[in-house]
């Protein structure tokens, strides 16, 4: 991990670490804070508590995104201590009552004011905002070589005036107005997955996200894997590759390094760690507390697995449900 | 109201809170729906009920790719393995929004909301200014899409001044615009397959969306009286000839929720 982030995540980069909620390679933003990179430009659907750290850690100058929360928790406090115009807390009291994630809307929590992160971290992080359609459409460009992509989101809305590159154009066989959004085409995208061969040729079960049009669209790709298996085992299931080999840089190996989320069949969800992210993020010398004991303080994934423990490694390690099988029939 | 905020209703034989009222209510409108796309949060707990009672068939659909959740628990966030597991399909983001949902096939959208106006127009980006904002909400997610897209749009979420209001501070999702006229003119012109809200469901009742394309009070929640409502929003709500009073959640329903749904109160508390 650390000769592919040195090689091929540079300053100033787009980076995009794609997963929705599925397989978020949280051992690559680590490694990425380590080796302090900055000015980055970070694109993600749902920035998740992976960019909340990086955003902490100062690598980042801004956020490309759809959904900006601790899913299933709250916000995302040290991008929101970075974007929020007012520094004391404010007194929406409602509001925050609305917005929490038992009241449906989208969890957002209010926080006290905070004394900043550090001179990096602390700097306003300029946001560049679409919805999650807008945010696929934008790699699905970005990867066919299109100008643009098509949808009929944002008409009547606000989004078009918050994000200009949100344009409206008319259909060329009708009178339809639809909004088109620009391609993205990160300078590298960062990929988790259950397995990959040595080529880089990768495969996925579970939710898909978007990361076959985010890695197709990048000019770099690093696929992290569970598990490095023989070609002849991708080549039993070719239905199930995601991404071939051909527009891979680098294959790492890094097991559990999608903790805290999760890999479908391999290991849960640990909610309890996004739950704990809240309190811990709600404050900048707790956040970088934490930022220094978990991520610089460890010399890599391995360490931070044995820091863990085997008992919460263990709590995490689902049930089997196994798949059928399908025969692809031999042809000669 | 009999209902005290923050605990259970006190002298009612199996007590309930005000949360889980609007989530049994919000889980009974569900009824006789056939393909529900399932929202972060309230939505979340509300349809997997409904799924359990009155909409044994409703097909889960979640926006992280996934078409015919089997959920085995309540999951936390709405891209948890346990939608996987078990569901008929597991689509890319892209299949999802583009095939499914801008196709038209869902026929209710399931969302909560930060602030919403009368008109059923939902905030979820900023309370305050854009630029600067007071309170960075989530933003829209899929939300913005969901509102045009699905045949009718359910909303469910908690009443107070500042999230029922004159006027939201971003319009994130397209409701009924400045009425009925003008929305269903936009529909029509614009091909939308969505016809727009048609429920609101809160803690204190259940508003449905009259000829103006405007919210009308049709229920009450046990306990809950026209004033409570009127201090719990910003414009003077029209209410219909007759409005009913919810039923009461059923031991059943209450059990799901509290024993299966959410043991650990997440949802419910308050």
């Amino acid at each position: 991990m650390r000769d592919a982030v040195a090689e091929l995540v540079r300053d100033g980069d787009t980076v995009a670490i794609e997963g929705f909620t599925h397989l978020i390679c949280f051992a690559a933003g680590h490694e990425i804070i380590r080796q302090r990179r900055r000015d980055l430009t970070l694109a993600r659907l749902t920035p998740d508590v992976i960019y909340d750290q990086m955003v902490a850690a100062g690598v980042a100058r801004k956020l490309i995104f759809s959904w900006l929360g601790n899913p299933g928790v709250g916000g995302l406090n040290a991008i929101r201590r970075r974007v929020e115009g007012a520094r004391e807390r404010s007194d929406d009291g409602d509001v925050q009552a609305a917005t929490e994630p038992g009241n449906g809307a989208d969890g957002s929590t209010e926080q006290e004011g905070s004394t900043g992160d550090g001179s990096a971290a602390s700097s306003p992080l300029e946001l560049e905002e679409y919805s999650h359609f807008g945010m696929v459409g934008r790699y699905l460009a970005g990867a066919s070589n299109l100008p643009f992509f098509p949808l009929r989101s944002y008409f009547e809305t606000d989004l078009p005036r918050a994000n200009p590159l949100i344009r409206e154009i008319r259909s060329p066989y009708g009178d339809e107005v639809v909004y088109a959004v620009p391609p993205l085409k990160p300078d590298v995208t960062i990929i988790h997955a259950q397995r990959a061969d040595a080529n880089g040729s990768t495969q996925i079960w579970g939710l898909l996200g978007c990361q076959k049009e985010a890695a197709f669209a990048a000019d770099r790709v690093i696929v992290v894997v569970e598990e490095l298996v023989d070609e002849a085992v991708i080549r039993a299931d070719p239905n199930r590759t995601v991404v071939p080999g051909l527009i891979v840089d680098a294959v790492v190996v890094e097991p559990f390094g999608a903790h805290p989320s999760y890999v479908q069949g391999a290991y849960d969800r640990d909610n309890m760690f996004y739950r704990d992210w809240d309190p811990i993020s709600r404050d900048a010398g707790s956040t970088e507390a934490w930022l220094r004991e978990w991520v610089n303080g460890v010399s890599g994934r391995a360490e931070y697995v044995e820091k863990l423990g085997a008992e919460r490694v263990e709590s995490l390690r689902p049930g089997r449900a196994p798949s059928g099988q399908v025969d692809y029939g031999d042809y000669r | 109201m009999t209902t005290p905020a923050g605990g259970r209703a006190e002298g009612v034989q199996g007590g309930f809170t005000k949360n889980e009222m609007m989530i049994v209510a919000a889980a009974r409108e569900l009824a006789g729906q056939r393909v529900c796309f399932v929202g972060v949060g309230l939505p979340n707990i509300a349809v997997n009920l409904a799924k359990r009672t009155v909409a044994p068939d409703l097909e889960l659909v979640y926006e992280a790719g996934v078409f015919g959740a089997r959920p085995a628990r309540l999951p936390l966030s709405i891209g948890d393995p346990t939608i996987v597991t078990g569901a008929t399909a597991a689509t890319s983001m892209y299949e999802l929004f583009a095939l499914y949902l801008q196709g038209g096939l869902i026929d209710v959208g399931f969302l909560g909301a930060a602030q919403i106006d009368r008109f059923g127009n939902i905030n979820t980006t900023v309370i305050g200014d854009y630029e600067a904002p007071r309170t960075r909400l989530p933003g829209s997610g899929g939300a913005c899409e969901i509102a045009i897209n699905a045949r009718q749009v359910f909303v469910i979420m908690r009443q107070a001044t500042r999230s029922f209001v004159e006027r939201i501070d971003f319009r994130t999702s397209a409701g009924n615009l400045g009425g009925a006229e003008t929305a269903e003119r936009i529909r029509r012109e614009q091909g939308w397959l969505g016809r727009g809200p048609s429920v609101v469901v809160t803690d204190l009742g259940i508003y449905h969306f009259d000829a103006s394309g405007e919210m009308r009070l049709d229920w009450l929640h046990p306990g809950v009286t026209l004033d409570d409502v009127h201090a719990a929003m910003a414009w003077e709500p029209k209410v219909a000839e007759s409005v009913g009073t919810t039923a009461q959640p059923t031991a059943e329903e209450l059990r799901l929720i509290r024993e299966e749904l959410d043991p650990t109160g997440a949802y419910t508390k308050g």
